[in-house]
């Protein structure tokens, strides 16, 4: 029997399906099949070793991509710190374009340099979740901030009680915006569209509910920081190599 | 991509965009004058103050005026205000936000409209009868069906008045100090996160009530053509001395505890008030709108002036001081948005002109309460008939 070109991509399809099931951005997986999802037994988390990101910009794309993000907002950016050794209070930082297409070359070579990249910290002590004057904002049982647009206002309170700047307001559905950690992904036992895209693994999801997830041995074995831990929001993106001045 | 344009330094991507506007500046700058006005109004009713007898019904009245337009600017810059009514469906208790609806309809329904109506009861029930056509069916409504106006009832309209104003003048504070409370319980903003700020907002907009009613006063008896109670007007002025010395000594301390504690957002605060704000913050706010109308007001204290000199001192007083409490509202709701998060940057506002959120509508905005407190005063005149002409109509201050 002659195989068809036709079977031949379907074939090859399938495979690929199966191979981001099986793992996804190489993250392991950590979701049920879709069908079978019960969002209680999961909680959503994401690592993030700032040793290992290299500035490329392929997460904010995804991003973009993925969630049909407008130009000039942002759900995920990369900040570039370059410090002074003697300044240590004033780093210089850029994001250009939210470092969507990498970041040109540095003529500093006296200073320290690195990439830190920023998304929602789907907090569990959200200042966001508390300011909304109807619930539009709320979290989801497995521990994910979201935004019901069909209900949100638009009253921007949670976009300045946020202390990290992760929310905008969609330019035309004048309704709240942010990441939503890939929530129609991670559901379906997917991992997020950063995560996939990043070609060094420096940003990884993880379900601090399954014991089986590797996030365990990395927090367990790597001094981790979160953003602002003055903030006392309980973030729940954990951050390894986290230099003092990243704020 | 280049720099972004009025940024300098880093904001983080989306913060360059500032989230409120002008339109949000005039809600606390409104909601501070009915405040204002309702307290001053309190004076007479609840402490005695007879000399400012004269304001009372225009200071609630103008209360009244500017309590309708409250909402407005809060509907306006919704991004959805056509679900705004889900705030008083489903509120979300932790949310500060969500309470406005009630402490407004609360402040509206069961405190301004009470009061008002028991206070002009009398005059609405004489004006059922004595009017003709349209007004004399508005008025029959406004009785609400009863035409008691017996000794009795007016007893009895008194004791409830009394009783509604004492309930009045902490949901006056509540009003207020609640939007303080709005912007002092953002953790994320150092500029704005102060357990001071409820109570900073409370007395400026004390400050910004009396004023207002101190002007309108004086307005009113122009263009009337009657003679100014001149022992309410320097009872009105001593009164607005004495609060606005608080109001100063309150947002002095918070300045000099942030000056003294210098903590992480302290450089790039200080930087922005020496910057952006200069103008705004230090030429008009403090020392055009709040030195200046100070040192007025002190000197009437302080040296005779004749009775025309003293009316030219509480104009200009009177004017500097709303200038100031408008730019203390600004520089807070637009201040707080200037700077990053990140302390690393600053960004810039961008007024527009005749957009949603631009000048032409806060100017409407603005106006819009005149308006109805011209209608309101037409149809239930604060001043009686047999009080035209009089000059020192009032007991003297308690």
């Amino acid at each position: 029997m002659e195989t068809t070109r036709r079977e031949i991509l379907k074939g090859a399809g399938l495979l690929l399906i199966l191979g981001a099931r099986a793992n996804p951005g190489g993250a392991p997986q950590t979701a049920a099949a879709a069908g079978s999802y019960d969002p209680h037994q999961h909680l959503w988390a994401m690592t993030i070793d700032i040793d290992k990101c290299i500035g490329c910009g392929h997460c904010v794309r995804a991003c973009a991509q993925e969630n049909d993000v407008p130009e000039e907002y942002f759900r995920t950016w990369i900040e570039r710190y370059e410090i002074d050794g003697s300044n240590l209070e004033h780093p210089t930082v850029t994001s250009p374009d939210g470092g969507k297409h990498g970041f040109p070359p540095s003529s500093e070579t006296r200073t320290k340099q690195f990439f830190v990249p920023k998304l929602c910290n789907h907090c569990l002590e959200s200042p966001c979740v508390q300011v909304c004057p109807v619930g539009a904002t709320f979290h989801s049982p497995d521990g994910v901030v979201l935004v019901d647009e069909s209900y949100c206002l638009g009253c921007r309170y949670c976009v300045q009680a946020c202390p990290y700047g992760c929310r905008y307001i969609h330019p035309e559905k004048l309704t709240v915006d942010k990441c939503t950690f890939c929530y129609h992904r991670i559901t379906k036992g997917l991992t997020t569209a950063c995560c996939e895209a990043c070609p060094t693994q420096a940003r990884v999801l993880a379900d601090l509910k399954n014991p089986a997830d590797p996030v365990h041995a990395f927090l367990r074995e790597n001094k981790v920081q979160v953003l602002k831990p003055h903030m006392a929001t309980r973030s729940k993106v954990f951050y390894r190599a986290l230099d003092g001045a990243v704020r | 991509m280049g720099p972004v344009p009025g940024v300098e330094g880093f904001m983080y991507p989306n913060e360059v965009e500032l989230q409120w506007s002008l339109l949000i500046v005039l809600y606390p700058y409104i909601t501070g004058l009915v405040a204002g006005a309702f307290i001053l109004a309190s004076l007479e009713r609840v402490f005695r103050v007879k000399a400012v007898k004269p304001t009372y019904r225009l200071a609630l009245l103008t209360a009244l005026a500017f309590l309708l337009v409250a909402p407005l600017p809060l509907q306006l810059h919704l991004g959805h205000p056509e679900r705004s009514f889900a705030m008083f469906l489903t509120p979300h208790r932790s949310s500060a936000m969500a309470m406005f609806g009630f402490v407004y309809l609360w402040y509206l329904l069961v405190v301004l409209l009470a009061e008002i109506w028991l206070d002009y009861r009398a005059d609405i029930v004489r004006m059922a009868t004595v009017e003709t056509g349209w007004r004399r069916w508005l008025y029959r409504v406004l009785t609400l069906g009863s035409m008691n106006v017996s000794e009795q009832a007016r007893a009895v309209d008194e004791r409830v008045g009394y009783w509604i104003t004492i309930i009045g003048i902490p949901s006056a504070f509540l009003l207020h100090g609640y939007v303080g409370f709005i912007f002092g319980s953002v953790k994320a903003n150092a500029w704005w996160s102060t357990p001071l700020m409820p109570i900073v907002f409370l007395f400026s907009a004390m400050v910004s009530g009396i004023a207002a009613v101190m002007l309108l006063y004086m307005a009113a008896m122009r263009l009337q053509g009657r003679k100014l109670d001149m022992l309410c007007l320097d009872t009105i002025a001593r009164y607005l001395f004495y609060v606005f010395l608080i109001d100063f000594s309150l947002e002095m301390l918070d300045l000099v505890h942030r000056i003294y504690e210098a903590d992480e957002s302290f450089r790039s605060l200080d930087f922005m008030v020496h910057s952006r704000l200069w103008t705004s913050q230090v030429v008009v706010q403090i020392l055009l709108g709040t030195c200046v109308p100070l040192l007025l007001l002190a000197s009437v204290l302080l040296f005779r002036f004749s009775e025309t000199a003293r009316k030219h001192i509480y104009v200009v007083a009177g004017i500097l001081t709303l200038v100031g409490i408008f730019a203390m509202r600004w520089n807070v709701v637009i201040g707080g948005q200037l700077f990053s998060k990140s302390y690393l940057g600053y960004t810039s506002y961008k007024l527009d002109f005749a957009t949603r959120e631009g000048l032409l509508p806060a100017i409407v905005l603005m106006l819009l309460p005149f308006a109805i407190l011209w209608v309101l005063v037409k149809l239930l005149p604060p001043w009686k008939p047999e009080e035209e002409g009089r000059d020192g109509v009032c007991a003297v201050a308690s």
